[in-house]
């Protein structure tokens, strides 16, 4: 544990290295205003919730957490940094782990700075903060899925552009099984255990139902073993990679 | 004999390209040993092997008497490894990426803080503790991936063209930090420069194509030349050693 935090440590401080970090958290900040007052309608809608903030958390994940993720793994392999941590006495479990959770702090934080819209309305009105805080859960599970998916095409790769566009279609993949558009189409001639099974894998699913405030269980661990999963296949890419 | 490094048998196979074709490095303490060879020999390929970066297709390597394979984090941290072009991270300052180095190799506290200062020291990169990585001239860059390597001090070190793009004073003064650090510690050392092998290491190991075509002291290497060459003996041994294919086979 000691190696990951050491590890993580140097990753998050490396986003506040270059403009990356202000640039990113700018970016996430005006979409997410921008979602929420112009086409959420806030304000408008005479209710003093967020839920126009929460739903278009998924979509404004799709293209920037693939952009923090991209270069996680291509970028060591491309400036051969990837040298100097595969040689040191640190267990690749923690290499991986140590860069996804920098990762994931730095979501959390661009999530943090989202607060002053919480505060807003519940200055505003009285929400139901029990809601609020399911749904910012729900939403930070979710951008550590995607980041676990980014984190694992990521290494496979010494191209961030390849990175980046590879983690968005895969992302997509996982957002789309669950739109009613495609599940709609679905159930015109598939079985219903399909089209439910299809809906249980998508990050959409999962993320509604926390963001309607239900806590469950399953939907959490459904978030913590997308990640564990796909964190795994990336330490098993990184070692197949050391052989070949 | 105390062996701190044994690689025996070392393969590796790029697709067509046999980069390593069964190569045995056995160096003890006291020894510094001048990995040559031209160009694509297998050089940085056998390094890389030995310090757990690639996994080798066959062969053993002991450090320090943990098996790589079986403990690789006990023999990585016996390492300390400069790998070819000394890489890092541009966006670093010099000093935090010491200081990481040291603390992920289990460095802490007032120890910590002893050995950057002192590898700070011996390879006099004071003046640079405040710039970013990439700011850094050829030569210091190369400087900090040896401070990096040797801020643990560990009992092996591999470094990948140590010298590459240092200035006449510096590459003497990391000559002889590498032949002062030799008595206690087994260095292998690439290079292309022949001077280097006569002017720190005790042993020569000539690889070409993959396979070791000398294995032997720096005296006994010059010997191999005809008495009537007078200039540049080693090169031409060098040449001789590493063009023919009857002395490669
Ligand atoms: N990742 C790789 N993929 C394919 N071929 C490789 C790879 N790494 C090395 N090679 C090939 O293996 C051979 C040995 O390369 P290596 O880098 O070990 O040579 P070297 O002795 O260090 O040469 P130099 O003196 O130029 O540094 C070369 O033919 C090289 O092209
Ligand atoms: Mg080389």
């Amino acid at each position: 544990m000691r190696a990951v935090r050491i590890l993580a440590r140097r990753e998050f401080a490396a986003y506040f290295a270059t403009p990356l970090a202000a640039v990113f958290l700018v970016i996430f900040l005006f979409l997410a205003g921008l979602f929420t007052f112009e086409f959420g309608g806030l304000f408008e809608r005479g209710q003093a919730d967020l839920r126009p903030f929460f739903q278009f958390h998924p979509w404004l994940y799709l293209f920037l957490v693939p952009a923090i993720a991209m270069r996680l793994w291509a970028e060591e392999r491309r400036l051969g940094t990837i040298e100097l941590l595969m040689t040191l006495p640190v267990r690749l479990r923690d290499l991986v782990l140590g860069k996804f959770l920098a990762a994931w702090a730095f979501c959390g934080l661009a999530l943090l700075c989202t607060t002053p819209i919480w505060a807003t309305v519940a200055w505003l009105g009285d929400p139901d903060h029990g809601v609020i805080v399911a749904s910012y859960l729900g939403s930070f599970l979710m951008a550590g899925a995607f980041l676990a998916i980014g984190s694992f095409v990521s290494a496979l790769t010494k191209n961030q552009v390849i990175a980046f566009i590879v983690g968005v279609l895969v992302c997509f993949v996982f957002l789309f099984l669950g739109y009613p558009v495609f599940l709609d189409f679905l159930s015109g001639w598939a079985p219903r255990f399909l089209v439910e099974t299809v809906a249980s894998w998508s990050f959409l699913t999962h993320f509604q139902a926390l963001s309607r405030g239900v806590l469950d269980l399953r939907d959490v661990l459904f978030f913590l073993s997308t990640i564990v999963v796909f964190l795994a296949m990336n330490g098993l890419v990184i070692d197949w990679k050391k052989a070949a | 004999m105390d062996t701190f490094l044994e690689a025996r048998g070392l393969k590796k196979r790029f697709g067509a390209i046999e980069a390593v074709a069964g190569v045995d490095l056995v160096v003890a303490r006291g020894e510094v040993v001048g990995f040559l060879g031209p160009n694509g020999a297998g050089k940085t390929t056998t390094m890389r092997m030995v310090t757990g970066f690639l996994e080798p297709d066959a062969g053993t390597v002991r450090v320090h008497g943990h098996d790589l394979a079986a403990d690789p984090l006990h023999a990585k941290a016996a390492i300390g490894y400069l790998p070819e072009g000394a890489p890092v991270w541009p966006d670093m300052r010099v000093r935090d990426f010491l200081r990481f180095v040291a603390e992920i190799r289990g460095l802490c506290g007032a120890e910590r803080d002893e050995r950057l200062e002192e590898v700070v020291h011996l390879v006099h990169l004071k003046p640079v503790l405040g710039q970013t990585l990439e700011t850094l001239s050829k030569g210091f860059r190369r400087r900090v991936g040896l401070a990096q390597a040797l801020v643990h001090d560990p009992p092996v070190l591999i470094l990948d063209e140590p010298t590459d793009g240092l200035d006449p004073n510096q590459k003497f003064e990391v000559r002889e930090l590498i032949r002062r650090m030799g008595e206690e510690k087994a260095i292998v050392l690439s290079t292309h420069i022949l001077e280097e092998v006569e002017a720190v290491c005790t042993r020569a190991v000539i690889v070409n194509r993959g396979r070791v075509v000398f294995d032997g002291t720096p005296a006994e290497l010059e010997a191999k030349a005809p008495a009537d060459v007078t200039r540049n003996r080693l090169d031409h041994v060098f040449r001789q050693l590493t063009t023919s294919e009857v002395e490669a086979a």
